[in-house]
């Protein structure tokens, strides 16, 4: 009975999974009835996140059962252009993180928004699906033009919830630059689109994976999609949108930009790198590795000396973006080198810690809103002590702070350990120097993962540990119900994936298969996975977590048997001053001192040193991004000194119009003739 | 078969816990003879942890459940790393629960735990410990992989009893790589282990430590349980350089028997006697670093690792 009701269910995926986003587009219409009330909220938010638990488990199902695709036409759109849907391996793999990080939050969006924070609850209600339901449809689309639709709705949407506090102007200047950026990346992937038609002018992905293109014009295809999507998801040098707009969306929202969002992009890039154009050429592969790493690095330096909280895990998105398409770069490079099973194993990285860094960084971002919502403090230099006043919090965000921070047992490390296990293999490459270049890409990575650790200590440890730096800290209450349960699932998916590699790798496995024909062993045995061969390298979650566990249980037992078990509770030693307060603590910008001392020349620093002589002394600190500097303001600059050219046209007299009019036509009339 | 190996594996575990502070009492001992002190008994480190544990502990009114937690974690780390690394048989059942690049993330665990709990009482001394120690941490994990990519390239393997048997099963390849790497990891190892010329673990000289600063605020049985941790990670490095560099005596997978295992237990005794000396003297013959000279110490460890990658791959051994 239930076997026959699986294969209908399977047979039928694509269906069901467009009556679940037609759900979401109900759920969010319905809050708009009743757009004051909170207790919509309350109803639909946990309608949404059952509607994503079901598009994860159809998703986990439909990678499991093997098929190769489901397609369907929609007859909607402009006339002799319906959509084309179609859910194949990669597709599902995608709304799977989708489904499952967007469950956990969703239930926490249900306990979080409150009435008078910006937009009314039930217009928030409206935005937040009409956001979830363009992604699904990004993920399923299989045309161009639906693609391109469901990007837009995707960045509409995602920009209405950014500004939801548009009363504020950093927020609405965010608002505008994640606008902009998103518009420009959005017509570069348009005339990647344009190129990959390649003359045949259909713009179904069919179409496009059957069209031949010289190399200089797959490469320009390339080149684009890198741009778009690396726009999107944050590549250097496109990335100044993150930091600016996570601070300013509500963290739920933050959330699904960085865990969710993000991952679109990531799928654009592998949709048309490997699906649409076969990777072609070495030189690709080496492009996306380098900009990745630079990327992973970039944000980790940037990510440890911020004293904004969200704008710490901002950073820390872009530099888990670079990991990803670090791993997209050298699956690149090892397919094009025929190295198919490495290949296989480094896309199976990115995968994995696609999946991964949707799971701990929603985590975090919702913990940052509890936090918020605590306090009214985003400053890392207000914080401080909430473990103590939010015992809830402080523990998921422990388990998040460790998992991104890329430690066995959980889920960060795995992928981590996945990516440097692929570059053991890049002397193989048969290209000279590229087999001696690409290596120290491994001790990047595993710098770039160090200094995450760097940054999550000072993240946690300057919110949740040491003593309260503010006084109405005192008064900070922990997490409701709702919440708990969202961050509590996140969580647990944080640990499970740690423990159980497995859950993940056998679904990336499925779209390895289906995008390069390969796919690594996933396992020897529940206890340990070995991508290659037992005796090259092996990993056991598991047997680390109950290792650890089981020791830390006998070592307890024993020091309470052999030794006695008395405290004292005491004051702090103060070093015989006793006039230490909590403002004396190690600061966010303390801990920031050594970065910014080692990797100086990556800022703009403007400081200000207090003479000895002041009686009342005064530090400060300015940190820019030199980027921002170098690349955005010429291009301003130049735009603005273009729109004055221009101008000069505009002299705002209808006569003068008209002669532009008439000097038009002849000019074609010419032409044409 | 299996009930042997099992065995095994939990004897060489008891045996790590217990030769630990020995090996960290041999270097005290080498180092006093070689700077004309008068050497403390080589089991002063026993001692010292039963006194502590006999002691009260005393903690501060601020300390949340992850200070106090974070002793045991890091003495529960500790000892699975001592399970993993194959310091005296390669047939090991736990061996396969992580290779070498998994053992730095094991060890990353225990400094994040140890960090932590550093800023939980949130004083001057343990927050700045704690970002001092991160930092040694990001600067000397490149150079440690870039080591372990060197051991991968020689014999196809990250995982350690791999290693060793593939080195045993070759024994006459010498590779002029493995020279710079064995540097580079002495390099790291003396980072990582709080010892000079990064960090002076006999100094309680406010401005200058690094792991004592963190652990300032334990006592009692918490700060025994951090130190035996500490003897275990060094005497964990020690044996992860034997089994990298110079795998002699450690019994193969299909070697049994009580004359090997006894040999091997002679081997890595003769090899911590050895290498305590070693360090003793390169403690004795350095000065502690400035702590802003401390990246360019480990980048040296870096680039001399990844110089002997290069070699290795110009050279085209194998």
């Amino acid at each position: 009975m239930i076997s026959a009701l699986a294969s209908t269910v399977v047979q039928h995926d694509l269906r069901w999974l467009l009556l679940l986003i037609c759900a979401w587009g109900g759920i969010g219409l319905a809050g708009m009835l009743r757009q004051r009330s909170l207790l919509v909220v309350r109803v639909l938010f946990p309608l949404g996140s059952l509607t994503c638990l079901l598009v994860a488990i159809l998703a986990g199902v439909f990678l499991a059962s093997g098929q190769a695709s489901q397609a369907m036409v929609l007859p909607l759109g402009l006339p002799d252009l319906p959509f084309h849907l179609r859910l194949d391996a990669l597709s599902a793999f995608f709304l799977l993180i989708l489904g499952v990080a967007g469950a956990g939050i969703s239930i926490f969006s249900a306990g979080y928004f409150r009435v008078g924070e910006g937009t009314s609850p039930g217009l928030m209600g409206l935005q937040y699906h009409l956001f979830l339901a363009s992604m699904a449809v990004v993920l399923l689309a299989d045309d161009a033009y639906l693609f391109m639709v469901a990007w837009e709705t995707m960045a509409l949407s995602s920009y209405f919830l950014v500004t939801s506090q548009h009363r504020i102007p950093e927020i609405r200047r965010a608002g505008f630059l994640y606008l902009l950026i998103a518009h420009v990346g959005a017509i570069c992937i348009l005339l990647c689109f344009g190129v990959l038609q390649g003359g045949s002018w259909l713009f179904i992905f069919d179409a496009m994976r059957s069209a031949t293109l010289t190399p200089l014009l797959a490469s320009t295809a390339f080149l684009l999609a890198l741009l778009g999507f690396g726009a999107k998801a944050g590549l250097v040098p496109m990335h100044v949108w993150l930091p600016e707009a996570h601070p300013a969306a509500p963290s739920p929202v933050s959330a699904m930009m960085s865990g969710l969002m993000l991952k679109t992009a990531v799928y654009g890039m592998l949709r048309v790198s490997f699906d649409l154009l076969h990777v072609r050429f070495w030189q690709w592969g080496v492009l996306l590795l380098a900009l990745g790493l630079f990327s992973a690095l970039y944000g980790a330096i940037f990510a440890a000396v911020q004293t904004d909280m969200k704008r710490l895990l901002a950073y820390s998105s872009i530099e888990n973006v670079g990991i990803i398409f670090a791993g997209i770069g050298l699956s690149i490079l090892f397919e094009t080198c025929n190295l198919h099973l490495f290949a296989a194993l480094a896309l199976c990285a990115a995968l994995v810690h696609s999946l991964n860094h949707a799971l701990f960084k929603s985590l975090l971002f919702l913990t940052t809103g509890s936090v918020l919502h605590a306090t009214k403090q985003r400053n890392l230099g207000k914080l401080g002590g909430l473990i103590r006043r939010m015992p809830w919090v402080a523990s998921m965000a422990l388990v998040g702070t460790l998992a991104i921070a890329g430690l066995p047992p959980l889920n960060g490390f795995v992928s981590e350990w996945l990516l440097l296990q692929s570059f053991l293999f890049t002397p193989e490459i048969p290209h000279e120097f590229v087999n001696m270049f690409v290596p120290l890409g491994a001790a990047v990575l595993a710098l770039t993962a160090a200094l995450a650790a760097y940054v999550m200590v000072k993240f946690y440890g300057v919110v949740f540990l040491g003593q309260p730096r503010e006084a109405s800290l005192a008064d900070a209450h922990d997490a409701n119900l709702l919440e708990r349960l969202g961050l509590v699932w996140l969580a647990l998916g944080c640990i499970l994936i740690g423990v159980m590699p497995q859950l993940a790798l056998r679904p990336a496995s499925a779209v390895t298969r289906k995008l390069l024909g390969q796919s690594i062993l996933p396992t020897g045995s529940i206890w340990w996975i070995a991508p290659i061969a037992p005796k090259q390298a092996s990993y056991s979650g598991l047997i680390m977590l109950l290792g650890i566990v089981g020791v830390v249980g006998i070592t307890f037992l024993l020091v309470r048997l052999l030794a006695h078990g008395r405290t004292r509770r005491v004051a702090t030693w103060d070093c015989g001053y006793p006039y230490q307060n909590a403002r004396m603590q190690d600061t966010a910008e303390g801990f920031g001192q050594p970065i910014r001392h080692m990797f100086g020349t990556f800022f703009r620093m403007e400081r200000d040193l207090p003479a000895p002589e002041e009686s009342s002394p005064h530090y400060r600190i300015r940190i820019e991004d030199r980027l921002w500097h170098a690349i955005y303001q010429p291009i301003a600059r130049a735009v603005q000194w273009l729109a004055d050219v221009v101008g000069v046209l505009q002299g705002g007299s209808l006569s003068i119009y008209l002669l532009y009019s008439f000097l038009t036509l002849i000019v074609l009339l010419v032409f044409v003739l | 078969m299996r009930g042997i190996t099992f065995i095994r594996q939990f004897g060489e575990v008891i045996l790590a816990i217990a030769i630990a502070p020995l090996f960290a009492g041999w270097i005290a001992q080498c180092r006093a003879w070689m700077q004309s002190r008068s050497a403390p008994l080589v089991t002063q480190p026993y001692r010292m942890l039963r006194k502590l544990f006999s002691k009260d502990a005393a903690l501060a009114e601020t300390a949340s459940p992850l200070f106090r937690i974070t002793p045991y974690v890091l003495f529960g780390t500790m000892v699975l790393a001592a399970a993993i690394i194959p310091s005296l048989a390669t047939d090991l059942p736990f061996a396969r629960a992580a290779d070498a690049i998994a053992l730095i993330g094991l060890f990353a665990t225990a400094r994040v735990f140890l960090s932590l709990a550093a800023m939980d009482i949130g004083t001057g001394f343990g927050s700045m410990g704690a970002r001092r120690e991160m930092m040694i941490g990001f600067l000397a994990e490149p150079a440690l992989l870039m080591v372990l990519f060197n051991a991968s390239l020689l014999y196809g393997s990250t995982a350690l009893p791999s290693l060793v048997d593939g080195y045993r099963a070759h024994p006459t390849i010498i590779d002029p790589s493995v020279i710079f790497a064995a540097v580079a990891f002495v390099m790291v190892l003396l980072a990582e282990n709080a010892r000079i010329p990064i960090d002076n673990p006999a100094t309680h000289l406010e401005l200058t430590m690094i792991h004592e600063a963190m652990l300032l605020e334990y006592s009692a049985r918490h700060l025994a349980l951090v130190e035996w941790a500490s003897y275990l990670k060094l005497f964990n490095y020690a044996c992860i350089g034997f089994a990298l560099f110079v795998p002699w005596g450690i019994a193969i997978h299909g070697s049994d028997g009580g004359g090997v295992l006894a040999l091997s237990i002679v081997a890595l005794l003769g090899k911590l006697v050895v290498a305590g000396s070693a360090l003793a003297l390169i403690e004795t013959l350095s000065a502690k670093l400035r702590i802003f000279r401390a990246p360019e110490f480990l980048a040296m460890a870096f680039l001399l690792a990844v110089l002997g990658l290069l070699v290795h791959l110009l050279l085209g051994v194998r």
